[in-house]
């Protein structure tokens, strides 16, 4: 039963992923791009989580916390970029 | 494994598969940035929320013991989340949308991420000399 919720779920995510790829190449302003960046992140963080749940290893979980450690940086550098001119004034 | 504790793991795992799809299908679908940011900003974080419990369920039941990863992984999702939603709330307002264009806020003064230092200064020497220049 675990195995067709994976499939599921690799499914859903992948179309997710697809989706913000078509925001991230037509999104009409910059901070539509950063979001649909700040997006896939997160929808691969929950990628490695599901191939963790699939391997039986506890071993991704560190890797989905080093992805939600530099998205948050990297969103939060964008977006002071484009608010300020400069990352660290 | 019983059969009650995987059922259970396939219904997070399906919840947070729903929630991440219709996340990112709001972002392609609703009109501008401002609704969009709803979208990533609490369906997707819900559908990770639903894995990562599915997560701990699952690995609760294998290994017999609670991974205290998952916990941390989603207390991090939780607090980032709010926190890069405001700011690209902030970044795009400024870099797209005229103060002018906006609905006009209560009170005395105007929208608070367009008023700059110099402003906050004015109005706090204006409030200590008690001259009434702000309108």
């Amino acid at each position: 039963m675990i195995n067709y919720a994976l499939a599921i779920g690799f499914i859903a995510v992948s179309l997710a992923l697809l989706m913000n790829l078509w925001r991230l190449a037509t999104g009409p302003t910059v901070m539509d791009r950063v979001l649909a960046v700040d997006t896939m992140v997160i929808n691969t963080i929950a990628l490695i989580i599901l191939y963790g749940i699939r391997e039986s290893t506890a071993v991704y979980f560190e890797s989905a916390l080093l992805m939600a450690m530099f998205g948050f940086i990297s969103t939060v550098a964008y977006c002071r970029f484009v608010l300020r001119g400069d990352v660290i004034e | 494994m019983n059969i009650y504790i995987e059922a259970l793991i396939a219904f997070h795992i399906i919840l947070g598969a729903f929630f991440i799809f219709v996340g990112s299908f709001g972002m392609i679908k609703l009109p501008e940035l401002m609704s969009r940011l709803h979208g990533p900003s609490k369906a997707t974080t819900l559908g990770v929320g639903g894995f990562l419990v599915g997560s701990m369920i699952h690995f609760g039941a294998t290994e017999g013991r609670i991974s205290i990863q998952e916990i941390l992984i989603t207390f991090f999702l939780f607090i980032t989340a709010p926190v890069t939603a405001h700011f690209i709330a902030k970044a795009y307002m400024h870099a797209e949308l005229k103060p002018e264009k906006l609905p006009k806020p209560e009170g005395r003064y105007g929208w608070n991420t367009y008023t700059s230092v110099e402003d906050v200064k004015l109005a706090a020497r204006d409030q200590a000399t008690g001259s009434d220049l702000q309108g």
